[in-house]
């Protein structure tokens, strides 16, 4: 299904689209009041951006060094050519250690790669820790923002969710009260678990350690307890040195969430004595994006979310409304790249506007690679009815005499057309916009009167 | 050819323009430490407090299973650091000793040496760090510069209690792991 038809599904519930749209937008507005705080914001985005521009230079080299540097640690390293690879390395780990239940924190790659279905296929049980996420989980839906990832429901949603899978009090929509339930719920989870399961944020090369970065400390509590840590990273969250950490910790939560840092950030470099820590490395399209001159740019994503919350489509149309495991604008640079038939309508989810290029703390240029993507995407299907009216207009406003006479028939016709056509289902930007009320003059007519 | 060959090869084949990596300058911090450490962990909905205010935190909620780990306040563990960290689930309170702490978002550093077990600054109720004022440094960078090229298994840093805004925005404190996180700052 298209972007359009799926938007318009999240639109008929007016009240929380409105909410939606509101609440992203004031998760933007934090960021920009905490970014302001640090005069030098603009230069640790330019750092960041540069340290990313070296690691997809030398990708190679740095995989290269941080696997000798992390099997030295005594951490064992895979290498996952796609998804299913990468689940069944994680499936025969945990065969051989007879595991049947697993936790897993927030990882967005094994969202991609599909890894919650294959394993309960294969007789595993997996308990999602990040709350957003065990909510989601309980419901059989996939996050719709990649921080926040059950942004799109209410907590009347949430009361009714955990009323009928945590036996809580009926009617009990109090935050703090459905919190404690999922507490205890997934503490049983966390002290059962013989296999927990982290995404990466940034791997180190120089050190071979890796940095796991959460607010609940649901990662931790599932690590340390468990015998077994396996975490899943995609090939492009290398980053050279150590020191770079201090510039992407500083960009992230503020980015994300507007916080300083996030409260818990746990570097992991050998594991704890008698304990096991494996990466599996993956690739799943990410080597054919980085051969995509225009688009390899988009491999430089820390996955803050911050392009999603200032997105006037995204608040406006929710996660789902993507079809895709990354939404929003960065969403629809990356899935074009791996499948550009079903994701074809994406980079046409966006006014153009900019702001998502503006928030990306490693400036990544996303609108600018949605508009090439969306001449890739015209070339491949040919004209359309978009193009047949830029033609029109092309001509019209090649000729005075036409521009003219058709500036006098449109002001007209924006008067008397009736709802009925202005917002058909021909027109899905008519959606939940009304037209702009037509001047009584022309601009030409007013400039005759003032100005000569 | 094995993943390995496979992704590494694809990757040497595609035209890549060399950039440099970029040297990391200190920025300056305006602030006072101590008065924007404060102010960070308070934002961070953690406290400061005093050596004394830990005792009548204690004392007031009537803890009985406390483990201390930090440098002279060994009076107040009631119990030692166990084998397997399962067994610290009824943990009440946990105290640790800090390596330093950064004025910028009061992140506080931490390894294997002040840890004990890696578990335990999550699964207690309450945690309660003591950091040393000196110790403080201004922001992230030079945070990362004092930890230079120290090797530890696992190092973490803290930067306020386990939160969630995950159920309408609304934040919660203590999602899975300490419900609250108190500073001893001496």
């Amino acid at each position: 299904m298209s972007h359009p038809a799926k938007a318009s599904e999240f639109l008929q519930d007016a009240a929380k689209a409105k909410w939606h749209d509101e609440t992203l937008w004031f998760v933007r507005d934090k960021r920009d009041t905490i970014s302001k705080t640090i005069p030098e914001w603009e230069k640790l985005r330019e750092l960041a951006s540069q340290i990313k521009d070296n690691v997809l230079a030398n990708l190679d080299k740095y995989l290269v060094q941080f696997e000798e540097k992390a099997t030295a640690n005594g951490i064992k390293v895979h290498w996952a050519k796609d998804a299913e690879e990468h689940n069944q390395i994680v499936l025969s780990i945990l065969q051989r250690h007879q595991c049947k239940a697993i936790v897993k924190s927030k990882s967005i790659l094994t969202e991609e790669c599909h890894l919650n279905p294959f394993l309960e296929n294969n007789g595993v049980e997996v308990v999602d820790t990040d709350l957003g996420e065990r909510i989601v989980q309980f419901l059989n839906q996939p996050p719709s923002h990649i921080v926040l990832p059950a942004i799109h429901l209410k907590k009347r949603d949430i009361s009714e969710l955990f009323h009928e899978k945590l036996h809580t009090e009926k009617g009990n929509e109090d935050p703090a009260y459905l919190t404690h339930a999922a507490r205890l719920h997934l503490r049983e989870k966390f002290l059962g678990a013989k296999v927990a399961i982290t995404g990466v944020n940034f791997g180190v090369a120089e050190t071979g350690e890796f940095v796991v970065c959460t607010n609940e400390g649901n990662a931790d509590m599932g690590v340390h307890l468990a015998d077994v840590h396996i975490a899943c990273m995609g090939i492009e969250k290398i980053i050279p040195r150590r020191k770079d950490l201090g510039v992407f910790l500083r960009l992230l939560a503020r980015s994300a969430t507007g916080q300083p840092i996030t409260n818990y950030n746990s570097h992991f470099r050998s594991p704890a004595a008698g304990k096991e820590i494996h990466i599996v490395l993956v690739d799943n399209g990410r080597t054919d994006q980085l051969a995509r001159e225009k688009f390899k740019n988009s491999l430089k994503c820390i996955r803050c979310g911050a392009c999603m919350n200032t997105c006037p489509i995204y608040r406006r149309s929710g996660g789902y409304s993507y079809g895709s495991v990354v939404p929003g604008p960065i969403g629809s640079i990356l899935s074009p790249g791996l499948d550009v038939k079903k994701y074809s309508t994406l980079p046409f989810a966006s006014t153009l506007c900019g702001s998502c290029t503006d928030v990306c703390p490693v400036k990544i240029n996303i609108h600018e690679q949605l508009y090439e993507w969306r001449q890739e995407i015209t070339k491949a299907q040919g004209t359309n009815a978009k193009s047949i009216s830029m033609k029109i207009a092309n001509g019209i406003f090649a000729v005075p005499f036409a521009y003219k006479v058709t500036g006098v028939m449109m002001r007209g016709a924006l008067k008397i057309l009736p709802d009925s056509i202005t917002y058909s289902g021909l027109n899905t930007w008519g959606k939940q916009r009304d037209l702009p009320e037509t001047p009584k003059e022309t601009f030409k007519d007013w400039y005759k009167k003032n100005r000569t | 050819m094995s993943s390995r060959e496979n992704i590494l090869t694809t990757i040497k084949a595609i035209p890549r323009e060399n950039s440099l990596l970029p040297e990391i300058s200190a920025f300056e911090f305006p602030m006072d430490h101590k008065a924007a450490f404060i102010l960070s962990i308070q934002a961070n909905k953690g406290e400061v407090i005093a050596e004394s205010e830990l005792k009548d935190f204690i004392a007031i909620n009537r803890f009985e299973k406390i483990l201390n780990l930090a440098k002279g306040m060994e009076s107040l563990s009631t119990q030692p650091l166990p084998s397997d960290a399962h067994e610290l689930n009824e943990l009440e309170v946990a105290i640790i000793q800090g390596q330093f702490g950064v004025a910028e978002n009061g992140a506080i550093w931490l390894t294997d040496e002040n840890l004990g077990l890696r578990a335990l600054p999550f699964i207690t109720e309450h945690l309660v760090i003591v950091l040393e004022e000196k110790s403080l440094v201004s922001n992230m960078h030079e945070a990362y510069q004092r930890i230079g090229a120290q090797h530890s298994g696992f190092g973490l840093f803290i930067a306020g209690p386990s939160k969630t805004a995950d159920i309408e925005q609304s934040l919660v404190i203590g999602a899975h792991g300490a419900k609250s996180l108190r500073v001893v700052l001496r």
